[in-house]
């Protein structure tokens, strides 16, 4: 393939044109639902009228975040041909909603409690907040992703709550500690998750490549890499993570889980790295075989990921929601805990599993068709790296994105000379997006923030 | 992950090795040429050089599209200069092979019979020490995977190790050939100033393909 061909396809990559029609679509659904609502003496079908909004505007940016970035996880496996197109998004929506429902709960709290001073915010403003902050963060993903710049989902809705926070409420009612934080993860997540991909790779390398017979090696340490993924997995979700079950399990109790759960996984992956075929070695590219072997254990660094993603980033849809649906019911109290409902994380789950379906489906199909330069071996230790790090910050209550840690992981591979090339100008427009995330999401919450407060009150 | 394959650029490695390849290819026309200047058959000549011209050109094109995409933002495997130098160093392999095929086709040249052995020899061993470089380009891919260490790299240094050999070898022709051609000097008077830049030409050939390697053995052992 030469240079023009691989240019035209990375330009098929940005988002379709549609993308635009869906904001105007979204305000004529509003606008309906508040017209209804009025009819209804601010009911629907015995429901509150803020409850629709914020079940609509959740499913919106549940939508907006499995249209863009689901299908990273999966498409490198999908492009590998390990994973049908079909599986790959049966694969990812499961990951996702469990990641949401089984370890999302920390970041949903910082989301919704941990910006803003809450002693001084107003059950209305709050509504109007969340309800804004929803709408703004989904309305810049979008944006972004027509334009095909990575931009964090995380950081779109802190910047929206900070914006309506500093204008609703006043500047000294944002946490700026907390958002100082968030922005010292624009440096430490990427940091972090680099450095573990550069002494993953490193170690791969040790232990895989340069030996004699690397496809042995692999299939010998494969295992251990399993067991480390199920682990880490397990420790995260096990540790008080699985408070929506009503299970709470102390320490001891979860390293024992997480090690069953680890010794589990060994054994799938010995199972299925027995399972890879060979074929022909090829004289010209004798790594072609490892690499095949590499795939398996892509496959399941992508589900880290898609796990990851879900515990961290699809809090982001449900944590506004949860908050808005209770000062709705707490009857403009605003209560000091606002439980996260099975159908809310339904909302969530149903919002990514149609966004795949309308758009991740084919993002997906494109990156598979692509011969990505980024081989499994690579795409392994990157993504390892990237889900070890956004579970753990997701574990720790700091909202990290997972973008940020997924380029500073391939970064990290990159620097220890394990990428052909990396375009230090692509970082460049990625690093400017993240920090314009914050602004303008901002900005855009704000305008929101007025907007439904002029539709609702 | 439209983002992560715009962050992860096009591979120079590929190409890198394309242009050996055609290089190489060019470099291989010597031995026929050699024939066609042994029966001194001007028509034979005028077409090798032709086919010479066609595959010098090929490289050329390779060559300046990996130029033109080689800008300063990309972060390489292999640092933007060794890259650069190596691929002088291929390039350079054609362009003598075309510089050797210019001049035979413009005087018309005929090798005398006491050369034709000793030059036959030559041509084989240089052509030898550029397929040898050419194996070692296509490992290139290889040492990428596994970061220019291991042993991947042992391997290629082991194979640049046999270019030098190879080298060495073509260096002891190309001396007998010299002897050969001086012996005879009053006989070929001026044509032996241009037999002997032929001489050497073909001998730089085998320099050039020895330089390629060295110039890898370098990256291996940073």
């Amino acid at each position: 393939m030469g240079w023009r061909e691989a240019r035209a396809i990375a330009r098929t990559h940005s988002a379709p044109n549609e993308t635009l029609v869906y904001p105007p679509a979204l305000l004529c659904v509003t606008g309906v639902l508040q017209k209804a609502g009025s009819l209804g003496g601010g009911r629907l079908l015995g429901v509150p009228i803020e409850i629709w909004l914020a079940g609509v505007l959740a499913l919106y940016m549940a939508w907006a975040i499995g249209a863009n970035d689901v299908a990273n996880a999966m498409g490198t496996s999908v492009g590998s041909g390990a994973l049908t197109v079909r599986w790959a998004i049966v694969v990812a929506a499961l990951l996702e909603f469990s990641g949401a429902f089984l370890a999302g709960g920390h970041v949903t709290d910082t989301v919704r409690k941990g910006m803003l001073d809450m002693d001084r915010v107003s059950a209305d403003s709050l509504l109007y907040g969340m309800l804004a902050a929803l709408t703004s963060a989904a309305t810049l993903l979008l944006g972004a992703t027509r334009l095909g710049l990575p931009v964090s989902t995380t950081h779109a809705i802190v910047g929206a709550i900070v914006g309506f926070g500093a204008v609703a409420i006043g500047p000294d009612a944002v946490a700026w500690g907390k958002v100082g934080q968030i922005v010292a993860s624009w440096l430490t997540s990427p940091l972090l998750s680099g450095v573990l991909a550069y002494g993953i790779f490193q170690f791969t390398r040790r232990a895989v490549l340069d030996r004699e017979s690397p496809i042995e090696q692999v299939r010998r340490l494969g295992p251990i890499f399993f067991f480390y993924v199920f682990f880490i997995v397990g420790l995260v979700t096990l540790f008080k993570g699985l408070a929506n079950l009503s299970l709470d399990l102390d320490l001891p109790q979860a390293l024992l889980g997480s090690c069953l759960l680890g010794l589990v996984g060994a054994g799938v992956g010995w199972f299925f790295l027995r399972r890879v075929k060979e074929g022909e070695p090829d004289r010209d590219h004798r790594f072609d075989q490892v690499e095949r072997v590499f795939v398996v254990l892509q496959i399941l660094t992508a589900c880290a990921v898609a796990f990851a993603h879900g515990s961290n980033d699809v809090a982001n849809s449900i944590g506004p929601l949860a908050a808005i649906v209770s000062v709705v019911e707490g009857g403009g109290e605003i209560v000091g805990k606002s439980p996260v409902r099975p159908w809310m994380l339904a909302v969530g789950g149903l919002g990514i599993v149609f966004g795949l379906a309308t758009w991740g489906y084919r993002v997906m199909e494109t990156v598979g068709r692509k011969i990505t330069e980024l081989t499994p071996s690579r795409g392994f230790a990157a993504e390892l790296a990237a889900a070890t790090t956004i579970v753990l910050a997701s574990r720790l209550g700091i909202p990290v994105s997972t973008t940020h840690t997924l380029v500073g992981a391939v970064l990290g591979v990159g620097i220890a000379r394990g990428i052909g090339a990396l375009d230090m100008r692509v970082v460049g427009s990625i690093v400017v997006s993240w920090v314009a995330t914050l602004p303008i999401s901002a900005g855009l919450s704000i305008f929101f923030y007025y907007f439904f407060k002029g539709l609702l009150s | 992950m439209a983002w992560i394959d715009k962050l992860v650029g096009r591979s120079p490695v590929g190409p890198m090795q394309e242009h050996m390849r055609a290089a190489v290819a060019c470099a291989r026309q010597v031995v026929p040429l050699v024939e066609a200047m042994v029966s001194g058959d001007r028509d034979a000549i005028r077409s090798q050089r032709g086919e010479i011209d066609r595959l010098e050109h090929r490289a050329d094109e390779i060559k300046h599209q990996i130029r033109s995409h080689l800008p300063r933002r990309l972060m390489l495997a292999i640092e933007r200069r060794d890259m650069l130098e190596i691929l002088d160093h291929q390039d350079s392999i054609a362009d003598v092979t075309q510089d050797i095929a210019e001049l035979v086709d413009q005087r018309g040249m005929k090798l005398p019979d006491e050369l034709a052995e000793p030059v036959r020899r030559l041509a084989a061993r240089v052509v030898a020490a550029c397929d040898q470089a050419q194996r070692i380009i296509d490992e290139l891919d290889e040492l990428v995977e596994t970061g220019f260490a291991g042993r991947e790299a042992s391997r290629v240094e082991e194979m640049i190790s046999e270019l030098a050999r190879i080298e060495s070898e073509t260096d002891e022709l190309l001396d007998r050939a010299c002897r050969t051609l001086f012996g005879i000097e009053e006989r070929l008077g001026i044509s032996t100033v241009y037999w002997h830049q032929i001489l050497l030409w073909i001998a730089d050939l085998a320099d050039y393909a020895e330089r390629v390697g060295n110039r890898l053995r370098l990256l291996i052992a940073n």
